[in-house]
């Protein structure tokens, strides 16, 4: 990873710069119009274009027009656009971060730690005081996906930081740990759970935005929106992390501050997309990596496309997941990885002998 | 605005049954609900249903709105509904939530494994259709072929311990405790649960299955075929009188577990397996 690093960036930095920069350009282009595509395509016959003559012609829409844009459509893609730009940009930050290529958000713990918040909520919530039940309603689930993420990254950064000084190494290796542990504390969930709470916990790891309701956008925005804006400003001081930390520290970089942000940033950012969408695999491993192939490592373009790539993708995803078996849904986990699989492989086979990682 | 109103509404639970005897383009979400429709004679007003509406066969031919947990609210909005009938159960909330906020009717039909579960949910859904004279003529009907099968079942002797074998992972067995439809069906026809201490459907230690002791194995039909032998070789079961005498009954799943139309059937053709193997 390192060496690649450091050739790519030597060889023609000039030409590689102009084409991230039109790449950027391109995958805008991409992600509006994937947008519209999810806001036009659906199992309903409701059409986006007629929707909007109408209003313009000052006519009103059907209550179920309505819903169906308004209400299901617009909150479904706000929110794919949020969590595809925050999986793939934490994906990216991640494996800058570790050096290490097989790096995703669930190297920090927020995956399963959220996992654990989310089937501890479908198996144990009916033991809840009938109070907070009620008060958050069908929000637990996201609720308790959000405060896992969060406390196993606390306690995994915790765990790895001494004196002042987060060692990468033993994050890795404490991550395993606490992966176990939360594995086996979700295993006796699923065995005291109910034959419908199996059924719930199974769709749930499988991922989907058919939920998304505007409360969910609104919540996850913040979160997501400043982790990703925050971001970019790493992208100088990953470039220098790919020399090594001590390296790194030497060009003064500030390492610590920056391992404690992205960190933070990531889990925030991930921990909401999980909390309202489940487990959707893939994007963020994946993403980057095909970019890195595409544009090179440069972690100024590199972060920036794969949020915009990423956001595009899952749009398409879920249009694919809302329409290709209508009128039920497909769980758009197995869309990301049905598609993304095979085609990742393509590019690894055609880019074999250019790039060893 | 739309939608608080749909979450209260939602909050609020299911409100005393409604009537919609001009609904015309209904959905019936959940297998046993979609067999009631159907026994109604009302199955022309039916314009979708879930993936476990599997019977009648007919009822194939339905467009599929997904797996009744994971309802799609715009899926279920694009067949255009009037009326979505929902076994207890049917979701996600949100999606409930939605279908609500778009002004679609929703009536949920109460659940439960007993004979008088059987009654109220054909009542529940006759009464929904605008046809409760249909569902009291139905209802008898059922009731009165339970409760004929349930005094042939009386006069069996000693109550048979059977075992029900939901499935078979990498030689472990997902059996049925207790609060399960499959408890429910022992209930009727006399037969005790041979395994005792377990709640719901669970994998059990093979020592749990030996000491079960049970007379009979049953499976669902749609899982026997390949795991028959495999259930009948399965060393903790050939520890039972039921491994040792390879006694297994298989049943359509729905019939047997849906608590609908057909549970007089079942307990009748169940009870019959049971007294046959018995010997």
């Amino acid at each position: 990873m390192a060496d690649l690093v450091v050739h790519a960036g030597l060889q023609a930095p000039g030409s590689r710069a102009n084409g991230a920069r039109l790449l950027t350009l391109l995958l805008l282009v991409a992600l509006v119009g994937a947008s519209l595509m999810s806001l036009a395509i659906g199992a309903s016959g409701t059409s986006l274009w007629r929707a909007f003559n109408d209003l313009v012609s000052g006519q009103s829409l059907s209550l179920r027009d309505q819903v169906v844009l308004w209400d299901i459509r617009v909150p479904r893609t706000v929110l794919g656009v949020l969590v595809g730009a925050s999986l793939a940009m934490s994906g990216a930050v991640l494996q800058g971060l570790f050096r290490n290529p097989l790096a995703d958000p669930g190297i920090v713990g927020v995956s399963s730690g959220a996992g654990l918040g989310a089937i501890s909520a479908i198996v144990l919530g009916s033991f809840l005081p009938a109070v907070l039940a009620e008060r958050l309603g069908y929000y637990l689930v996201p609720v308790a996906a959000f405060l896992g993420g969060w406390a196993s990254t606390l306690v995994l950064y915790g765990i790895s930081t001494r004196k002042g000084r987060t060692s990468v190494g033993t994050m890795l290796l404490a991550g395993i740990a606490l992966g176990a542990l939360t594995g086996a504390l979700s295993g006796i969930m699923v065995y005291v759970a109910d034959d419908q709470q199996l059924r719930d916990l199974t769709f749930w790891g499988m991922g989907s935005l058919a939920g998304a309701t505007w409360t969910k956008v609104i919540a996850a925005t913040p979160l997501i929106m400043v982790a990703m804006l925050g971001t970019p400003f790493l992208a100088r001081a990953l470039n220098g992390l790919s020399l090594g930390e001590a390296s790194a520290a030497h060009i003064g970089i500030p390492v610590q501050r920056m391992k404690r942000l992205a960190i933070l940033a990531v889990a925030a950012a991930t921990g909401a997309s999980v909390a309202v969408s489940g487990g959707i695999g893939f994007v963020g491993i994946v993403v980057p990596h095909l970019l890195r192939l595409m544009v090179g490592p440069d972690h100024r373009y590199l972060l920036i496309n794969s949020g915009l790539l990423g956001a595009a993708l899952l749009l398409i995803a879920d249009v694919i997941s809302r329409t290709i078996i209508a009128p039920a849904e497909l769980p758009i986990g197995i869309v990301t990885a049905t598609l993304g699989g095979p085609f990742f492989l393509w590019i690894l086979l055609r880019q074999r002998g250019l790039v060893d990682m | 605005m739309i939608r608080l109103a749909a979450l209260c509404a939602f909050l609020a639970g299911p409100a005393l049954a409604d009537a919609y005897p001009n609904a015309q383009r209904i959905i019936s979400v959940g297998g046993s609900v979609t067999e009631i429709v159907y026994a109604l004679g009302e199955q022309d007003r039916l314009v979708g249903r879930d993936t476990t509406s599997s019977y009648p066969v007919a009822a194939r031919a339905l467009p599929d709105v997904g797996y009744m947990r994971r309802l799609s609210p715009e899926g279920v909005l694009s067949i255009n509904p009037d009326l979505v009938l929902a076994e207890e159960g049917a979701g996600p909330p949100e999606t409930i939530a939605l279908l609500q906020g778009a002004a679609l009717p929703m009536e949920t039909i109460p659940g439960g494994y007993d004979r008088d579960a059987v009654g109220a949910k054909i009542f529940s859904v006759a009464q929904a259709l605008g046809v409760p004279e249909k569902g009291r003529a139905l209802s008898q009907q059922v009731l009165a072929e339970i409760d004929a099968a349930l005094t042939e079942v009386a006069q069996q002797t000693r109550p048979p311990r059977v075992l029900f074998v939901l499935s078979m992972q990498g030689g472990r067995i997902m059996a049925a405790g207790a609060n399960t439809s499959a408890q429910g069906i022992l209930n009727l026809v006399g037969a005790q649960n041979a395994l005792s201490g377990v709640d719901g459907y669970k994998l059990v230690t093979d020592e749990a299955i030996a000491n079960s002791q049970a007379d009979v194995i049953l499976m669902m039909d749609r899982n026997a075929g390949r795991h028959q032998a495999d259930v009948l070789r399965h060393p903790a079961i050939l520890t039972t009188p039921a491994g040792v005498n390879q006694r297994l009954i298989r049943m359509d799943g729905l019939k047997l577990l849906g608590f609908s139309v057909r549970t007089g059937t079942a307990v009748r053709e169940l009870s019959a397996a049971l007294t046959q193997v018995q010997g």
